[in-house]
């Protein structure tokens, strides 16, 4: 029993993982007013462009490199259409997922049968031998360790630091900071790079470490998943570690009652969507108050703006 | 050096050029891609955006990919007027297979006069079903239609899977995921002896014509209009917005399931778990390409197709992966997008000659 709560919290926090990344890129990006849709597009150029590397080079680490890079290269595209070029920003971010889920299948297609073994965990001593919680929480993947840091920079940054205060102006309201001497566009450019560039590792994290192979379509709504996971943590980090470990539960609760031979008369297609249906669920949940979206959101959030 | 300048009025005339831009920056980027992967651009170009059309049977192959495409767009188009924000028409279209499916393997023996009405009506019906969820979760619980819109089209995949490799799994099939073949009077007639166009181009276009009408002449589409351009003064004149989401979400719902119906009464001829090669997401670039416009969309819907149809070829001929047509359709959204910068402005350029003090 012990053994399979184990590995159930372990699987968890691996599914969760690059829903934390992803989110938290997505989070930044939209506080600085900056609505970006193509979360989906752009983990699956992620995928790729990580196998790819990884399995090329030999190196996961290089793997990592690329997923980010190549994030980070979509995310400009769109905020070059959007920022410089002033294009509306829900019809980019859908531009941007499109062209990036075709891109990656065509990148992708030679890679499609190839493996990888997989990367073994890190394990932190001392931490990893607490019965239960220690070989789940501290046995994992670098990655997982690494989405810890980014909640506690990303929470520093937005909360702590003088430009993570300028970078919430600037979502509060562009005119304003425009006007004290912030360059707006310049920031709400970084705050979009960055958030591709952490979707593309969240991409990177499902070819290389999760499955690890590369197939079309692997990233299966886990980008919208992360974006439906920002208004669930109505924009604030720690609820979105939370709203991710909930989402990669539900995700490992269906794969093991499917996995586990019970004889449940239940079709697998209907568990393989329960996290669709929960983001639903999740989404009504939170939006129903309107208050606390309008409270939580950032004020400018998908509004254009030009320094005249 | 250039910079953008603000235009004294937005450019009427750069809202039908900017398609125009967007198209011949597409071609070049094309020539560009092929030259990457070391093949002939001009070769390229060839199989790709001429070899399609070459005969009678071409055509009409075009015809028949730019069918759903043309339907679910048109429908998507009035919603997207209202910024209702339906992206869901892949889950649509295939709700929409799914009734159409079901009047088809419940009625064995029916006629065709019956059946391919009550087939389309059933399609029309389930694709409403559909977009009736995020309509309604919008209208009552303030839940994002892109989202959960979204969501649902991962479920009705899901669903149809469940359903082709179960209840309704065809006996005799081997064990493919795919239903009964349907029977011929469960098949729409075809329009050109000898080609696979069929009743669904006519249907297509009547629905171009019923948008056009709809969208330019009728006053509940100016009231979307209006509530497109500015949501206040669409407040301020007592348009209801719940309304506005409520007749977005069907249209698009309805359009795009009836796009299913032909698809699964057409080319498809049955039910299967491939059924659809992302039609839903395709026509979301029609409708933009085709500035929301019924005439627009019918030609943005032909150059969509023939994307498919490059790319089919391109895999055949240039041994390049099929998908390289969704990466050109993702091309040609970006480009528009970024040409339609010039509709409100205009580029200037910036002589620094004079900064010399």
């Amino acid at each position: 029993m012990e053994q399979i709560i184990t590995s159930m919290l372990f699987a968890t926090i691996v599914a969760g993982t690059p829903l934390i990344i992803t989110a938290l890129g997505e989070l930044v990006t939209e506080k600085s007013g900056v609505l970006n849709l193509g979360a989906e597009g752009i983990m699956a150029v992620g995928a790729v462009a990580g196998f790819a590397v990884a399995h090329d080079s030999g190196s996961t680490t290089a793997g990592v490199f690329a997923g980010m890079a190549a994030g980070a290269a979509m995310s400009l595209i769109f905020a070059v259409v959007t920022l410089t070029l002033m294009a509306n920003q829900v019809a980019s971010g859908l531009a941007l997922s499109i062209f990036g889920v075709g891109l990656s299948a065509f990148i992708g297609k030679p890679y499609e049968s190839e493996t990888m073994l997989a990367v073994p965990p890190i394990r932190i001593p001392l931490l990893a031998d607490i019965p239960i919680v220690g070989p789940a929480l501290f046995e994992q993947q670098s990655l997982v360790y690494l989405s810890w840091a980014l909640l506690a920079g990303v929470s520093w940054f937005l909360y702590r630091s003088r430009w993570g205060l300028v970078l919430r102006a600037v979502g509060e309201s562009p005119t304003s900071a425009h006007s004290i001497g912030y360059p707006v566009i310049r920031i709400r450019y970084l705050a979009t790079i960055f958030g591709g560039a952490m979707a593309g590792i969240g991409g990177a994290f499902l070819s290389v470490f999760y499955t690890p192979l590369w197939v079309e379509g692997m990233v299966a709504g886990r980008g919208w998943i992360a974006l439906a996971l920002v208004v669930f943590a109505t924009w604030r980090p720690l609820r979105v570690l939370v709203g991710a470990y909930l989402f990669g539960g539900v995700m490992i609760t269906q794969l093991f009652l499917q996995g586990s031979g019970a004889q449940i008369d239940i079709p697998s297609q209907f568990l393989t969507s329960l996290p669709y249906w929960a983001t639903i669920v999740v989404l009504v949940v939170i939006s129903r108050n309107l208050q606390t979206i309008r409270l939580n959101s950032p004020v400018s959030l998908g509004q254009p703006y030009r320094p005249e | 050096m250039f910079r953008l300048e603000t235009r004294p009025e937005a450019s009427e005339a750069m809202r039908y050029w900017s398609p125009a831009i967007a198209v011949a920056l597409t071609l070049a980027g094309g020539m560009v891609i092929f030259a990457a992967l070391g093949k002939n651009p001009v070769e390229g170009f060839r199989v790709f955006f001429v070899s399609p059309m070459r005969d009678l049977n071409g055509i009409a192959e075009l015809l028949l990919k730019a069918t759903p495409l043309m339907l679910i767009a048109v429908g998507l188009a009035v919603g997207f007027r209202a910024n209702v924000w339906n992206i869901g028409a892949e889950g649509q279209f295939l709700m929409g297979a799914v009734g159409a499916t079901g009047v088809a393997l419940a009625f064995k023996g029916a006629s065709a006069v019956v059946l391919l009405p009550s087939m389309i009506v059933a399609g029309a019906i389930g694709g409403a079903l559909w977009a009736a969820i995020p309509a309604v979760l919008k209208t009552r619980f303030n839940a994002n239609e892109i989202l959960t819109s979204l969501m649902l089209v991962y479920i009705a995949q899901l669903g149809v899977s469940w359903l082709v490799f179960g209840p309704w799994k065809d006996p005799a099939g081997f064990n493919f995921p795919q239903t009964e073949t349907f029977e011929d009077a469960a098949l729409l007639p075809m329009l050109i002896e000898g080609t696979r166009l069929n009743l669904a181009f006519v249907v297509a276009l009547a629905a171009l014509a019923g948008g056009y009408v709809f969208m330019a002449k009728s006053f509940v589409g100016f009231k979307m209009r209006v509530a497109g351009e500015s949501e206040a003064a669409a407040r301020y004149a007592g348009f209801s917005a719940v309304a506005m989401v409520w007749i977005g979400m069907l249209v698009g719902g309805a359009a795009a399931g009836i796009a299913g119906m032909a698809e699964v009464a057409g080319p498809a001829g049955q039910l299967t778990d491939k059924l659809s090669s992302g039609y839903g997401f395709a026509a979301i670039i029609v409708a933009f390409v085709g500035r929301l416009n019924p005439i627009g969309i019918f030609f943005a819907s032909l150059l969509m197709a023939l994307l498919y149809i490059g790319g089919e070829q391109a895999q055949q001929y240039l041994s390049l992966p099929s998908s390289i047509s969704k990466v050109f359709q993702g091309m040609l959204l970006f480009f528009l997008l970024g040409s339609d910068v010039l509709i409100q402005y205009r580029l200037r350029r910036v002589v620094r000659a004079h900064k010399v003090a």
